[in-house]
Formats: structure tokens, sequence, C-alpha cells
């Protein structure tokens, strides 16, 4: 089958005579209104799913890849000479950028959501935190575990890898199954209209051999439905995507301790994205009733 | 401009056209007769290109059926006025519009082909029944129309399958004297007929050839007329 640019153009090119001797096709148009609006607005959430997806395995791929954590469990006495030496360590270390202590603030920010604002850390035994920033191809952490068990033995390294790579693999997942959600709404779409198309097609059996019997070419037959379901997919298709673009927006705003379900959306220009959902709506409508309306032709002489 | 050579038709294991030879020559008047169900309507699609024949071949301008693009089919029915028993309109259209249907099939300009459409629907009688759909036509209106239809791209050939089987019989004169001025025009026509009657009237006022299907085959009537 062949989709060219003048076929398609010439849906939107007004011939009123075509459509005028095709009758209205009755529940076939609200069957393709409403499911070109529901799949499209359906559309929108699997895409929104897939770029938040990305974005979250974008985020923890190049952020927590690139950051390591050493944590330096001591008796109190001990604490401070153990950060200093595993400090010593780390910046004799090839692959580290730099290396800083975190301030007791800071610590307290990291159990806050956990322990409240009123934590008394001094009283508590909280082990002190190295954030490490690597560069090149990072350090090695074997050779560095084994040369801080000499110097801090108290220091355990925490590489990130080791917890952010399954997560990492599951956004990714995560984005594929979203795509491949797109895919199956869209075949789906199709389906739905080449039934609505078939239904039209075998109601107006009758039109159709007249239009053949007076010398109607099966362009002309053919482009008169093409033009009635691709435009009603459009159509619907906009006022789904339009109702799923405000659900998305209605959704609560991404957080930084909001996690994954806050972030559900679209940012800055993925906000266009939706925008070709309509436009490939109507292209699955065009070729699903082109199909339909050249087979139905076929069987007539 | 339609010739049969040696057609034969069968469908469905039956025969139901068996050798038939005919050469419809431009400007003439042919009646075809014969018992229902004879292969009368059968002839007829053969020569309008909805059939296709199983045996010999049927040539429309020149170029055999068999060789016909899909395309070609539809610009041969540019060519070839059918009316059918039945009329065969769309009902969501009115008496007006379902005359000017070639045209919109075509692409023809309706606004300038305006004044033509008038003057067909005067010359059948509908002028007044221009605007009505139609179920609301009687069966001579319906045959009128559907006779306005098939002349309105000014075909070479027209045939035309029982156009009386449904009028009576002042209504039957009225569309033979109708079909006797086009062929007068130079158009070729052809009708499809059991009514004897009309063909006795007919040859009061043209000089047509009878032609019968009898036994599958197609033979030359006229000296039991």
């Amino acid at each position: 089958m062949s989709l060219n640019v003048s076929a398609i153009s010439s849906l939107f090119s007004s011939d009123s005579q075509a459509d005028k001797v095709v009758p209205p096709t009755g529940f076939t148009a609200t069957l393709t209104l409403f499911s070109a609006a529901a799949m499209s607005f359906l559309a929108v959430f699997a895409l929104a799913l897939s770029l938040a997806t990305g974005r979250l395995a974008e985020r923890w791929g190049a952020e927590l890849a690139r950051t390591s954590t050493i944590r330096i469990s001591a008796p109190e006495g001990q604490l401070l000479a153990q950060t200093e030496a595993a400090l010593r360590v780390l910046e004799t270390t090839k692959g580290v950028l730099s290396a800083r202590a975190l301030t007791a603030e800071e610590q307290q920010a990291l159990l806050e959501p956990w322990f409240g604002p009123d934590l008394p850390l001094e009283a508590l035994p909280i082990p002190q935190l190295i954030e490490v920033i690597e560069e090149g191809d990072g350090f090695d952490a074997e050779g560095l575990r084994l040369r801080l068990s000499a110097e801090a033995p108290g220091a355990v390294v925490d590489d990130h890898t080791r917890w952010c790579r399954p997560l990492v693999r599951a956004a990714t997942r995560l984005r594929m199954l979203g795509l491949f959600s797109i895919l199956l709404i869209g075949l789906a779409t199709a389906a739905m209209i080449t039934l609505a198309a078939n239904a039209a097609l075998a109601a107006n059996t009758q039109v159709i051999s007249v239009l053949r019997l007076v010398g109607a070419r099966d362009s002309y037959i053919s482009s008169a439905f093409e033009r009635r379901f691709t435009l009603r997919a459009l159509s619907g298709a906009a006022v789904g995507v339009g109702l799923g673009c405000l659900a998305v927006f209605l959704l609560p705003s991404a957080q930084a301790t909001g996690g994954f379900l806050t972030g559900l959306g679209f940012q800055g220009w993925h906000w266009l994205w939706p925008a070709i959902i309509p436009p490939l709506t109507a292209l699955v409508a065009f070729a699903a009733t082109r199909t339909a309306a050249r087979r139905t032709l076929g069987n007539m002489r | 401009m339609i010739e049969l050579e040696n057609v034969g038709y069968s469908y469905g294991g039956g025969e139901l056209l068996s050798d038939i030879s005919l050469k419809l020559q431009s400007g003439s008047f042919h009646f075809l007769t014969g018992p229902s169900g004879a292969g009368k309507t059968t002839m007829l699609k053969l020569c309008y290109g909805a059939l296709i024949p199983t045996a010999g071949h049927v040539r429309l301008f020149e170029a055999d059926v068999r060789d016909l693009e899909r395309d070609d089919v539809a610009m041969v029915r540019r060519r070839v006025g059918v009316v059918h028993q039945d009329c065969q309109f769309l009902d969501h259209l009115t008496v007006a519009d379902n005359i000017a249907l070639p045209l919109m099939v075509s692409g023809g300009d309706l606004l300038a082909e305006s004044a033509n459409l008038k003057e067909l629907t005067n010359w059948v009688g509908l002028t007044n029944r221009a605007n009505a759909y139609p179920p609301e036509l009687s069966g001579g209106e319906r045959q009128r129309a559907a006779l306005a239809r098939a002349v309105i791209m000014s075909p070479d050939v027209i045939l035309a399958d029982e156009p009386t089987g449904n009028v009576d019989w002042e209504m039957s004169q009225r569309l033979l004297r109708l079909l006797v001025e086009l062929n007068r025009m130079g158009k070729t026509i052809m009708i499809a007929t059991h009514d004897l009657a009309l063909i006795r009237a007919a040859k009061a006022h043209v000089q047509a050839r009878v032609l019968r299907i009898s036994n599958r085959r197609l033979q030359l009537a006229g000296a039991d007329l």
C-alpha cells in the first residue's frame, strides 16, 4: 500500500461532493471519535511514563555513578583520626577528583526525613560520611578498600553502583515498557478504526456499487471514506491529548523528596511531545481506512 | 463500439450464455428479449464490463475487457449510460443530485453544468421533482430520473434493463419516446425487455434490431413480432 503525499494532502482539501455522496456513517463516527480520544489519552500517559523513567535513568546513571560514599564507623576517640587518614588516602587515589567529609549539619539534613529536625546528632554514634567525586574512569574500588583497611579500618566504601545499576536497569525497562505501550495503543487504534471503517463500508455496499456504476474511480470512493475517518480520528485524538495533558498537568508536582510518582509528567519542551499524537493517529486512521476501502473495492467490479 | 465475440458466461457450474457474438454499431437501436432468467441482464452486464466472460472476448471501445484496469472500467462506465429496472439511486441525495452523480464522480463542474442539468431534468419532465428524494418518486418518475442520470455524461451507448418493467403503458411509451429521441441524436441504444408490445410500438418510430436469447444463445428475432 502506498501512502503518497498527494493522497494525504487531498484529505485536507475540501471536497464537499465526495463527502456528500457517502451518507453519514452513524455509530462508526462515534466509535472512531471515542476510540481515538481514549487511546490518545492513554498514549499521553504512556509517553509521560516513558519520558519520566528516561529522565530518572539518566539522572541516576549520570549522578550516582559519578559519586561514592565512604562511611567511617569507629569508636568516638578514633573517628576524627580515621576520617583524616581516609581523606589522605583518597587524595592520593587515582580516579578521585575530590573528597570531603560531610559536616554535622549535612549529616543531620540527610537523617531529617526519618528522625525529624530535632535529632541530637552529637548524642548518637552516627558514622562519619565522606563524599567522593570521581573523575575519568573512576577509582579501583577493591584497591581503595585494601588501602583503607590498613589506614582506617572502620571505613566502608560504598561506590553506589551496587544498588544504582539495578535501579537504572529498572528505569530503562520502564521506559521501554512505556514505548511498547505506545506501540500497542497505536495498533489497537488501527484495529478499532479498521473495524469501524469496515462496518461503514459494509453498510454502504449499495452506495459503492452505484458509484462504480456511474463511473467513479476507486480513489474517489476510497478518499471519501479516508477523509471522513482520518478527520474524525484527528479530532478525537486532539480531544484525548488535550484531556491527557490536563490530567498530567494536574498531577502533584515533582519534589526532591517526592520520589518517582510525583515526577511523572513532562518537563520543558517535552510538553511538545504529545502534539505528535493527533497527526500520528490520523496517519494510522488514514492507512487503516485506505486498506479496508481498497480491500472492499477489490471485491467489486 | 461494443463487441462480443463467441462469448460464454458460466456461474456456479451452470452455463448462462454460450457462443454469443454481437457488434453494437454506433447509432444502432437494439432490443434484447427473451423469457425471464434467459440471461438478458447478464448480457447487459457483460456489455458494460460489470462481468468478465468465461469464454470468448468482450471488447469495449476496442479494448478487451480482460485487459482493463479498474480505472479503465470506470472510464468505460462514463461512456456507457446504464438504466436499471430498480434504478439504483442513492436515497440520501435529491433527484437532482442523483441525476448529477456521474458529473460529481468525474470531477465535473456542477455550477458550469447547472443549465444542462436543468434542461435535462426538464427533458425527462422532472423539473418540479428535482428536490424530492428517490423514495418519494413514482415508478415512472424513477425510471425517467434514471434515464436522465444515464445520459448526463452524453455517453455513446445507453443500455437499459427492463426500463418499463414497473410502469404503466402510457409511461412506457413516454420512456420509449425519450430513448428514440436519444437514438436520433446518434446514441447507440440497447434495451433488454420481455415486453413485446413495447418492441412492436417502437418499430413504428425507429429501425430496431430485435435479438432474442434462447437456450443460452443469441438469435435474431423479428418475424413473430
